[in-house]
């Protein structure tokens, strides 16, 4: 709502001296949303002059221009060249002379332009800061507006101060100069003039006949006719100015003043040419198949649901939305039909989205307007037709009104005061209620207080109201008292306690609201997993990793740059209906396609050496999704409600994945250095699990996007939590990365629940340790990690630590066979061990391994 | 070898005599000062500490003179050797000093040289920010609450009084999850996670809920479509908008610093009411901007304030729908955005260095912000 400060300073006596960025701070702290305040740079001189003379100067580029003489109220001519042909001599127009600067910081001066030097120049409406009045010329003022060399700024008001407010939704009468004025008038204690507190001379009857079919939808319809006008007829420039300083056009007498009251008062409005309406006016929902040729010229299917203002040729308008184009008013109109309307604002919502049309009226009605407002409307509107356009305004009246108020709201005398936490005395609240619009009267004896949630009587608090409590004032009730209030037709928003509780406190001040840290009962801290999950990130940061984010939507193209078989669980999504992209209309059900498309970012931006990770949900569908309920808001939904909003979810565990390329060790003054290989992505994954205390089971898998022979699954107590390895060469060249990049993907809620619930401390024994080394030599398909197994399981409780340090292939052992050498450490709690006891251990555990996997010890 | 013999006169001994003990000593004190080196005094050591050394061939004659004789012969050898011994071992000492400091001299290294271990890596600062928030009122006694990103619709809205035909509710904010009418979105806010909580636990609730949500705008330098929210909640007996603001006044000094406080402005929200803008004063010019175009100040656009989030008494309608009785409870919420308050905080210029990616950006804040 764009509000000029000369239009607000109509209906509120505002002190002298006080700026547009004045009254913008006091209505953001009264909770308006002022966004911008244009204040005009204008500076003068800039004059009314005369045309004496000018002389069409045709031009080799096309062009005609005009060199003019003008009387500027000075003893000679002043001699400008001017583009524009609407005007004549005699007329009156907007001099601007050299020296001024015009709005948007444009400085005037004599220049040398098609031959001539012209002193200044000719202003149109758009120059003037105006906005574009339509006429493609210049501004020519109406004969006997002004005299030659008056100060323009002044007669036409042109350094005004408007302010641009952004309405929130429980605030449509702001929506209005007189929604704004009362709040500007509130703001600095001044009194209201209203603009709707006018005569209304209608008899109530006997207007253009109209029947509603639907009240629940149109609770009022008023019309009034207005017959004879000039439809021809130039808005007067005053009423051109509002409507372009507030953001509209300025289009015909019969439109304007429309819009103009709308902008005043809050009311939209429609005109229609009574020409052209033929029969009853009858408000009703659509029928199928129904059309419309809107005011915009398109034909518009309507919907069972539209709300439609009809005749008898069928549809003339969508109710509060747009009217049709065959009743429109135009140059011939002479009788107009005036109607002023009360629309329920779910149905103005719903047609508005349905035929994605959003007017000035219809985002009035969703707000809700003033259901009093249309009789008023139509009079001002009769009123300005008369006067402006030489109407004559027929008594006769249409009103079809089965609007139900606002009921009264039964409250706590203290409930702001105790929404606040704030000493509002009682004479406060009621004041500042009565500000608002609201009529304050002591509760009835017997009346029990609303329930703060549902406007319904509560039963649980039934406070009797004090004998003799004092009508009016308010400064005789307690806290406990109750207070009946009735909010103003106005604020279709005041329905429960708290929409009361908010108005006082919010004229109170919230600056004047106390600060006091409310005390916590004790909490525990961060859970278990939250813990765990910070660990596991430090974890990674401290082997040199880096932190990313990306979105979490993919598509079918990184699966299959993933080279994901077809029948893979992964390509299983949940889609969205709205995806940014088309490409994009999944869910990520893996973290690696974002993760791989980061490096790929990163790496064409000269990262040469890059190891990042990034944690976030991955979305598994369930195999059979059932929709998620809406149970009513009136109460809590039932448990078995609660679950089935919670079961209809997919499951969302949080994943961690993680892409290495490059080196891992550089090469430098040290020697040569270590590309990232498998191994360094499987450590990272053994990393995480030993942060939050979990040692997996490591083994060899095939599974995409990784290289068959080096990915390592790995688990716990025999879950899957993940994988790690070296990327399938297709899949880094389809990413764009380089050879043997890395990546590992785990699901870090399964990792975090596998983590120990507590540790016990074992004593350690203080006997000597004894060393032994055991070298094997297995087939080369056997996994290390089996043969260290096997010989754990057979040295059994004496066995300290057990450590690969040596793998050999090559001709000493033949082919298809490696030797695998370990360092085994022995040590008793309560001995030294004996040499002989180390060697039957030794011997015991090698025995496990040939058993197994047909070993043989390797010696020398 | 002798043995003892009482013939003889004790003086008739050569080695025992006094001169002959005294230039014994001499001439080991010279031979270990003459010693260049801890090897020469090794081998000085041996010439004139060793079995075969003048003064123990000496000592070893005592027991061959009378008896009268043996003290003082025994006295004059003991103090010879005492003191050669003393010689030694200070000798020793400067000998291995130098050569300690031989040793060091020759293995000093540049110590500015890299080394080849992994530098350590950074966190985005968007993780930092949430933990340090987590943090500020894990200290106050609050659970660090969370919610799932793909939310049914209820929760997201109705729960919240989000009316069906709420602008929000429309397919220009929210992403709907596939098949359209599921009753699930891409949670908008953080907000769900209220009502869930008011729904699993009992009053006293005081949570604090980070979190990643989604709308649809394009992402630009000041707007992306997956951002980051981070969300209060207190459900209590006798909460008001005065703990709101203790609550608020006390976040902002704690991630901004002392001296500064929150502001509110009355706004709409559907969840709370009263509802209201939360302001917080500028940490950078503390208002000192404001009407002094010589000090203008980036950060608050010298407005002395800088918008952070919503906030507001917890609409009894919300409490209502999620089983809270409204007249025994009351509540307070508030939230913000982390990409915002990044901005502003750490002077973050453009909203894509935080979504793209980039390890640079992380990078400039390693584990702190
Ligand atoms: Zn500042």
């Amino acid at each position: 709502m764009r509000v000029p400060l000369s239009w607000l300073r109509e209906y509120v006596d505002l002190p002298a001296g006080v700026t547009g960025r004045d009254v913008a701070e006091k209505l953001i702290r009264a909770g308006l949303e002022v966004e911008t305040v244009e204040e005009s740079d204008l500076t003068g001189p800039l004059v009314v002059g005369k045309v004496l003379t000018y002389e069409n100067e045709p031009q080799k580029n096309g062009k005609t221009i005009r060199w003019c003489s003008l009387d500027i109220g000075k003893d000679e001519p002043q001699w400008v060249v001017c583009g524009a042909h609407n005007f004549e001599v005699g007329d009156l127009v907007v001099v601007v002379l050299p020296g001024a600067v015009l709005p948007g910081g444009f400085a005037i001066s004599a220049r040398k332009t098609y031959g001539h030097v012209s002193n200044g120049m000719i202003c149109s409406s758009s120059e003037l800061g105006l906005g574009d009045d339509g006429t493609h010329g210049i501004v020519v003022l109406e004969p006997g507006e002004a005299t030659p060399g008056d100060d323009a700024i002044e007669l036409l008001a042109l350094r005004d101060d408007v302010l641009d407010i952004a309405v929130t939704p429980d605030r449509g009468y702001c929506l209005s100069i007189r929604g704004v004025a009362r709040e500007a008038a509130t703001a600095y204690g001044v009194a209201l003039k209203d603009p709707a507190d006018l005569d209304v001379n209608g008899n109530r009857s006997g207007g253009y006949p109209v029947r509603v079919d639907d009240a629940e939808a149109c609770s009022v319809f008023v019309t009034r006719t207005v017959t004879g006008i000039d439809a021809k007829a130039q808005s007067p420039r005053w009423l051109q100015k509002r409507l372009l300083a507030a953001g509209m056009r300025p289009i015909s007498i019969g439109v304007d003043v429309t819009n103009y009251v709308m902008l005043e008062l809050g009311q939209p409005i429609h005109g229609y040419d009574k020409a052209r309406l033929s029969g009853e006016i009858v408000v009703r929902r659509a029928n199928a198949g129904e059309k419309l040729m809107t005011l915009d010229d398109q034909t518009r299917e309507l919907d069972a649901e539209d709300l439609l203002i009809t005749d008898d040729s069928g549809a003339i308008g969508i109710a509060g939305v747009m009217g049709g184009a065959t009743t429109e008013i135009s140059d011939a109109t002479t009788d107009v039909v005036i109607e002023a309307a009360h629309f329920h604002p779910i149905v103005i919502a719903r047609a508005s989205r349905r035929h994605k049309l959003s007017s000035e009226a219809s985002r009035r009605f969703e707000r809700e307007v003033d259901p009093l407002l249309p009789r008023y409307a139509a009079q001002r509107v009769a009123d300005l037709l008369a006067e402006l356009a030489g109407g004559t305004i027929l008594a006769d009246e249409t009103i079809v009104d089965t609007h139900a108020l606002p009921e009264p709201v039964t409250i706590r005398a203290d409930h702001a005061a105790r929404v606040a936490g704030a000493p509002i005395t009682i004479e406060e609240t009621v004041r500042h209620l009565e500000s608002v619009g609201c009529t304050v009267a002591p509760a009835e004896h017997g009346a029990r207080p609303a329930s703060l949630a549902a406007g319904v009587h509560s039963p649980a608090l039934v406070v009797e109201p004090r004998a003799g409590a004092a009508t009016g004032g308010g400064a005789a009730l307690a806290g406990d008292d109750l207070i009946t209030v009735t909010p103003p037709s106005w604020r279709p928003d005041l329905r429960d306690p708290n929409d009361f509780a908010e108005e006082v406190i919010r004229l109170f001040g919230y600056d004047n609201v106390p600060s006091i840290l409310p005390p916590a009962p004790g909490g525990q801290g961060l859970t278990v997993s939250q813990r765990r999950r910070r660990r596991i990130a430090t974890a990674l940061v401290g082997a040199g990793l880096t932190e990313v984010v990306s979105y979490p939507f993919i598509g079918a193209a990184d699966f299959d740059a993933m080279g994901l078989p077809a029948e893979d669980p992964r390509r299983t999504t949940v889609k969205l209906v709205n995806p940014l992209s088309d490409e994009e209309p999944s869910m990520q059900t893996t973290l690696l396609p974002t993760l791989l498309r980061t490096a790929e970012r990163n790496v064409g931006r000269g990262a040469s050496d890059l190891a990042i990770f990034q944690t976030g949900l991955v979305f598994l569908p369930k195999p059979e999704s059932k929709p998620a309920p809406l149970p009513s808001v009136a109460q809590r939904p039932s448990d078995a409600e609660v679950q089935s909003l919670y079961d209809a979810l997919p499951d969302q565990p949080l994943h961690l994945g993680v892409v290495l390329t490059g080196s891992s060790t550089p090469t430098g003054w040290w020697g040569k250095g270590q590309p990232v290989g498998w191994a360094d992505a499987v450590q990272l994954a053994r990393t995480v699990a030993t942060a939050v205390g979990v040692e997996p089971v490591v083994r060899n898998t095939e599974l995409a996007p990784w290289h068959p022979g080096r990915c390592a699954e790995l688990s716990v107590d025999g879950k899957v939590i993940g994988h790690a390895g070296e990327l399938h060469p297709k899949v880094c060249q389809a990413f764009g990365l380089p050879a043997r990049s890395c990546a590992a993907e785990l699901d870090l809620d399964a990792l975090i629940a596998a983590g120990p619930s507590s540790i016990t401390a074992e004593p350690f024994s203080s006997y000597p340790v004894a060393k032994e080394d055991v070298a094997l030599i297995v087939p080369a398909e056997v996994a290390a990690a089996e043969v260290e197994a096997a010989l754990v399981e057979g040295a059994g409780e004496l066995l300290e630590s057990i450590r690969l340090f040596d793998l050999y292939t090559g001709e000493q052992i033949g082919e298809g066979k490696k030797s695998l050498a370990f360092a085994l450490r022995f040590r008793a709690a309560d001995r030294t061990l004996k040499e002989n006891e180390v060697a039957d251990v030794r011997q015991a555990a090698v025995q496990v391994a040939v058993d197994r996997f047909g070993a043989v010890q390797r010696v020398g | 070898m002798s043995g003892p013999n009482t013939q003889y006169d004790p003086v008739e001994v050569t080695p025992l005599h006094a001169e002959e003990v005294e230039r014994t000593r001499d001439e080991a004190l010279k031979a270990f000062a003459e010693a260049a080196d801890l090897a020469a005094l090794q081998e000085a050591k041996v010439a004139h500490l060793g079995e075969k050394s003048p003064i123990a061939l000496a000592n070893r004659e005592i027991g061959a003179l009378p008896p009268q004789g043996r003290k003082e012969a025994g006295q004059r050898i003991g103090a010879a050797r005492k003191a050669i011994n003393e010689a030694f071992a200070a000798r020793l000492a400067v000998l291995e000093a130098e050569h300690e400091e031989r040793m060091l001299a020759t293995e000093r290294v540049d110590v500015t040289l890299p080394w080849h271990t992994p530098e350590l890596g950074a966190r985005h600062p968007l993780s930092l920010i949430s933990e340090q928030i987590a943090d500020v009122f894990t200290a106050l006694g609050w659970d660090v609450a969370e919610g799932p990103e793909i939310e049914a619709e209820w929760l997201n809205f109705d729960a919240l009084n989000f009316q069906p035909d709420h602008p929000a509710r429309q397919m220009q904010d929210t992403f709907f999850v596939e098949p359209a009418g599921s009753g699930k979105v891409l949670r908008t806010h953080t907000s769900p996670v209220q009502a869930r909580s008011m729904l699993t636990r009992k009053p006293p609730i005081y949570v604090i809920c980070p979190g990643r949500v989604f709308r649809t705008d394009e992402l630009d330098a000041t707007h992306t479509p997956v951002f980051y929210q981070v969300e209060g909640l207190v459900v209590d007996e006798g909460i008001t908008l005065a703990h709101l603001k203790g609550t608020l006044d006390h976040f902002v000094v704690s991630m901004f610093g002392e001296g500064l406080e929150a502001r509110l402005r009355p706004n709409f929200f559907p969840f709370t009411e009263p509802s209201a803008e939360v302001d917080l004063k500028c940490f950078v010019c503390r208002g000192a901007s404001v009407g002094n175009p010589d000090r203008p100040c980036r950060t608050c656009g010298s407005e002395g304030w800088i918008e952070w989030g919503g906030c507001g008494v917890v609409n009894p309608r919300v409490l209502q729908a999620c089983g809270i009785d409204t007249d025994r409870y009351s509540g307070f919420a508030f939230g913000m955005g982390l990409e915002r308050t990044l901005m502003f905080r750490n002077g973050v210029e453009d909203m894509r260095d935080m979504v793209e990616g980039d390890v640079r950006f992380s990078r400039q804040f390693g584990m702190e912000i």
